[in-house]
């Protein structure tokens, strides 16, 4: 099946009130083309689940500044200072958790898990009112799965499969979210022939991948 | 002879860099923490780990060698060492809560007695959010906070924390300029002071009741 699509053709999936999960720590790793014709598209009222949320002029940053978010779950918003504007003048719901926490409740939404139980946050505001659960005499919080409707991620290299190859420090939450998502599109920076990813480096299965966007020309 | 700003970070960083062990997996937080890779023994090796994703974190890159997908986790381009390796969020995160750093080098807005932790957040003012810092204070081996004393004559070194916490109980050692004290279970210990101070200095400027124990060591000398 061709899974070829065009940056807008991928921006008109995403629909006023979705939830979308976006690849990318500070941006590396986030789908740039994507991104911008999300930002064009004037679609809003969306939840974002991201590391973080960008800088003001970058990838899902512009996005915050445009307000196209009622709610984001992120666990930094220090480099977006629109983002911490929005949240004290209640105009932007800002759900921040920890980093790690954040990885695995996607892992979870992905991997048929109903949770996870972290030693991370007890004692702190990031418990809120979790279940405490005690295993071997020591507590944990019960954190619980995220998945959303639409994945928007970014790949060094896609096979016409859609088999992804992703590079260095890129990779972050590109590989958990491709299995969360109801829906998962990925930006190549290169599109490659099937066969030239060695197997043993592919990082996310084709199964995974519904459309692609891209290729450098 | 009073030390200038510049100089208090280095050193701070020399004397948490002694602490670092060879073979260590060692996380630095950003800021201050990041000084501590350039004063690590010639003796010993150690290696960073950056929680975007990778162990082996080199130098910055010269310009126009940058790589754009390879960052540490403040966003600049770095270098990978030779032996390095990279990983998803999952992973990375797994290394850390699962005890497999060694050592976590973090700032700090607040820290107390009884080793609580607060650097995420100042209600109504400045709400960065924790990022990995909840997940690095549970998770690592040691827990050294590396900070400047007091912050424009106020102290940061508490009874009690006031501002939200990173984390309870999860600190080691606190490194300043002018200390170097231990969170033990009796309380704050002074085992060391600074080049430039006294134990009388170093108990005005601490908010916190301080254990002086018989020998208080002098460092950075």
């Amino acid at each position: 099946m061709n899974k070829f699509i065009t940056a807008t053709e991928a921006a008109s999936k995403v629909k006023d009130g979705m939830t979308i999960m976006v690849g990318g720590f500070l941006g590396v790793g986030s789908p740039p083309k994507i991104l911008a014709a999300l930002a064009e598209s004037g679609v809003k009222d969306l939840t974002l689940i991201c590391n973080d949320t960008s800088f003001p002029d970058k990838t899902v940053g512009k996005l915050i500044v445009n307000k196209q978010f009622k709610k984001v779950i992120v666990s930094h918003i220090g480099t977006n200072p629109e983002t911490g504007r929005q949240m004290n003048a209640g105009e932007t719901e800002v759900d921040l958790v920890p980093q790690g926490t954040l990885a695995e409740r996607i892992r979870c939404g992905g991997f048929g898990l109903g949770g996870v139980l972290t030693p991370t946050g007890i004692g702190t505001e990031a418990e809120d009112e979790k279940e405490r659960i005690k295993v071997n005499g020591q507590i944990y919080l019960l954190e619980t799965p995220l998945k959303a409707d639409i994945a928007l991620l970014y790949g060094a290299k896609v096979d016409k499969k859609g088999n992804v190859f992703y590079n260095a420090t890129a990779r972050n939450f590109n590989p958990l979210m491709a299995m969360a998502a109801e829906t998962v599109i990925i930006e190549a920076e290169e599109i490659v022939e099937i066969g030239d990813i060695d197997p043993n480096c592919v990082a996310t299965p084709f199964k995974f991948i519904n459309y692609i966007v891209g290729g450098a020309e | 002879m009073a030390l200038d700003k510049n100089q208090i970070k280095q050193v701070i960083a020399k004397r948490v860099a002694q602490e670092l062990k060879d073979g260590d997996l060692v996380n630095l937080g950003i800021g201050l923490p990041t000084m501590v890779a350039n004063y690590i023994p010639e003796d010993i090796e150690v290696f960073f780990q950056s929680e975007n994703g990778l162990i082996g974190l080199g130098p910055t890159p010269e310009k126009g060698q940058e790589n754009k997908d390879l960052t540490n986790a403040g966003g600049q381009p770095v270098t990978l060492l030779p032996g390095g390796c990279y990983f998803d969020s999952a992973t990375s995160f797994g290394i850390i809560r699962g005890g497999h750093v060694d050592a976590t080098v973090l700032g700090a807005l607040e820290v107390d007695g009884k080793g609580n932790l607060a650097n995420w957040k100042v209600p109504g003012k400045m709400v960065p959010g924790m990022g990995g810092a909840m997940d690095l204070t549970v998770g690592a081996k040691k827990v050294i906070i590396a900070m400047q004393h007091t912050q424009s004559g106020e102290q940061k070194i508490l009874k009690e924390c006031t501002l939200p916490l990173t984390a309870k109980q999860q600190v080691d050692l606190i490194v300043t300029e002018m200390a170097v004290m231990e969170v033990t279970p009796q309380g704050l210990v002074l085992r060391e002071i600074g080049p430039d101070t006294s134990v009388e200095e170093v108990i005005a400027a601490t908010g916190a009741t301080l254990i002086i124990p018989e020998e208080v060591k002098t460092f950075g000398l």
